[in-house]
């Protein structure tokens, strides 16, 4: 089992709901301190944005930081080189588009996310059909392949994703890509289903945006991920405070 | 695992040697996967077919006849012969796709298209056949491309169809097909996306290539009212491919040099390296950082960072060929056509043309056959040309 499983079954059976941020890579200079503002409200993994030009699976907030990151000059190395410059007290997961790695090689990828201290990786556009050459990789380098189960996704095809998956498996609440929503989405329906073929811990994401969703989804899943609205206000400007009491904000809620 | 025949079936995966496979969010696989075996099903019944045919012969004007070019070949010392698919409904070989595509549409139960256009050819056509089938249609076009093709624009708001303009990214047909595709996201139970090329995930390069193989079929017949041997050569421009894709299938398994003319600043053959995107793995420009790269090209309609995976396998296999022209050959490429034949062929078109003329007598040897796609007609871009030439 890869230590971000470890780690998260850990997390669940001491009974606390995890909370996992979302972030771009390279959005400002300091952008790792972001990372402690994170934990420090209430962080249990952080999950970091690497930049792709056409990010099938995100929306407007998330692509706009994408773009902003490239015009920075952020890349691969760029980003890997400072991140690990640190430890961090919780586990690091890169989120970014299969062309990114294949670009550098998915050997080369894997190293390097593993010497940069980055446990996991989950990469919308790679079907688990299409995904085995880069999970042996991962293998060499401790790098959880987190797989998503979607609305859409039937019970069959859901025993294979669970069954493949590493560190949690993905609940997308909505048939959407990333952003903020209304609604209270199908994440509950989703967890259901791939509880019916593994205890691999559940975690929903997409569209969560305020403490209350996220506690409506808390209800029911091991942990809950939130992104574009957490962007959106780093990308607005906030304050290191400020992002950690959005965070603490989050946490309460659960 | 047996020998696929040059351009036949693909396996489950949709893989075109190295090229092609499925890489969409887990919430699109359903929807690619029902959209495979939907495909499967309907092209192996003769009753779909005959409906397929039916549909371009009486509303499509096909099939579009060849053409002998008596003046031009002369001046070129070449045999040269044109498929005319400018005189197809709509004015190019894209209403042949979308017809399959929206037949196919209503077949699954699906009330709903949307679309993404570059010039607004594909635009133009998927309204056109939505109309015609009584099913709703949006077309996602880059901003800039709004404006730059605003009749096209109001062609598809005629036609019934709502047209959004995508903000994001380069604001051009990449980012369109990008957008579709989200948006598809969020609509797949009722919806299906009419993709404009043989590009995107498995099955859309294949299926896209077999509705346009009507277009190799039929010129392979006609080309017997001329020529007792098929054509030394056929070319047809690239920008996703097709067009090209849809000629090629006629002559895959004869001794015919398929040669598709890609734009220089965009040639995803010749400068592009091995990547994925929009769900498909094939030859991309990308940056040294595996960022895509934008196109650029004075024709909308080849104005895209890659090309669908089959071409990238024929031209790595060696059975087709793949080169490039730049903007400045194109405008006079158009005259020669049109002065010459009467036929003001498509900006992308012309760029086939100017391949032809360049390599008359030298890679086309003198009183050799060639058979060229006439892919489009060039009213959509008289405009722009005339700009173009009192610039010169």
């Amino acid at each position: 089992m890869k230590s971000l499983e470890t780690s998260l079954r850990a997390l669940r059976d001491s009974g606390r709901t995890a909370l996992v941020p979302y972030f771009m890579a390279g959005l400002t200079d300091d952008w790792t301190a972001t990372i402690d503002a994170l934990v420090e409200g209430g962080a249990d993994a952080i999950e970091i944005g690497l930049p792709f030009s056409d990010p099938l699976m995100d929306g407007v907030v998330i692509q706009q930081a994408g773009t902003r990151a490239l015009e920075r000059g952020a890349n691969l190395d760029s980003i890997l080189d400072e991140l690990g410059k640190r430890r961090f007290s919780v586990p690091l997961i890169v989120m970014t588009y299969y062309n990114v790695l294949l670009h550098e090689g998915l050997a080369s990828a894997a190293a390097k996310l593993h010497r940069a201290g980055v446990v996991g990786a989950i990469i919308p556009d790679l079907t688990l059909e299409e995904s085995s050459e880069w999970r042996a990789h991962c293998d060499a380098n401790d790098i959880a392949t987190i797989l998503m189960v979607a609305p859409s996704t039937n019970d069959s095809r859901a025993a294979a994703l669970v069954a493949t998956t590493e560190g949690f498996a993905y609940a997308s609440a909505r048939m959407a890509v990333t952003g903020a929503a209304s609604d209270e989405g199908s994440g509950g329906e989703v967890v259901s289903m791939i509880r019916r073929h593994s205890d691999v811990p559940a975690y929903i994401g997409i569209g969560i945006t305020t403490p209350t969703q996220a506690a409506q989804a808390g209800q029911v899943a091991d942990g809950v991920i939130v992104g574009s609205v957490l962007v959106k206000l780093l990308m607005d400007g906030a304050s290191s405070a400020e992002v950690t009491a959005f965070v603490a904000s989050l946490r309460a809620a659960l | 695992m047996a020998q696929l025949d040059v351009m036949g079936t693909p396996n489950d995966d949709g893989r075109f040697g190295d090229f092609g496979g499925r890489f969409v969010p887990e919430a699109l696989y359903p929807a690619v996967s029902e959209l495979d075996a939907a495909f499967r099903e309907a092209w192996g019944d003769p009753g779909f077919r005959e409906e397929f045919h039916t549909t371009l012969r009486i509303f499509g004007g096909r099939p579009t006849p060849v053409t002998p070019l008596p003046r031009l070949s002369e001046e070129l010392g070449i045999r040269l012969y044109a498929k005319r698919e400018d005189l197809a409904h709509t004015g190019s070989h894209k209403l042949n796709n979308v017809v399959g595509q929206a037949l196919l549409t209503r077949r699954m139960g699906k009330t709903r298209m949307i679309a993404e256009t570059g010039a607004g050819q594909h635009g133009v056509a998927s309204a056109t056949a939505a109309a015609r089938l009584g099913l709703e249609c949006t077309v996602y076009m880059g901003e800039i491309d709004t404006r730059r093709q605003i009749l096209n624009v109001f062609r598809m708001e005629l036609l019934g169809a709502k047209v959004v303009p995508v903000t994001s990214g380069s604001r051009t047909l990449k980012d369109a097909v990008g957008e579709a595709m989200r948006e598809w996201v969020t609509c797949v139970s009722d919806t299906h996306y009419c993709l404009g090329s043989v590009m995107g995930p498995h099955p859309f390069p294949w299926m896209v290539r077999e509705f346009q193989s009507i277009i190799g079929v039929e010129s392979r017949e006609q080309m017997k009212e001329f020529e007792s041997e098929v054509p030394d050569a056929i070319v047809a421009c690239v920008g996703g491919g097709s067009n090209a894709a849809g000629i090629f299938a006629g002559f895959a398994n004869d001794t015919s040099r398929l040669i598709g003319v890609e734009a220089l600043g965009g040639a995803a053959i010749a400068s592009g390296e091995p990547g994925v995107l929009h769900g498909m793995r094939s030859m991309l420009l990308q940056d040294p950082h595996g960022q895509i790269r934008e196109a650029h090209s004075i024709s909308a309609g080849l104005d895209y960072p890659g090309i669908g995976p089959e071409h990238a396998h024929l031209a790595a296999s060696g059975r087709a060929e793949y080169v490039s022209i730049g903007d400045d050959e194109v405008l006079d490429a158009l005259s020669l056509l049109s002065r010459y034949e009467g036929i003001i062929p498509a900006l992308e078109t012309a760029h086939a043309v100017a391949w032809i003329a360049k390599e008359a007598g030298k890679s086309l040897p003198k009183g050799s056959t060639v058979l060229l796609n006439l892919s489009g007609r060039g009213d959509k871009d008289v405009a722009q040309v005339k700009e173009m030439l009192d610039g010169k």
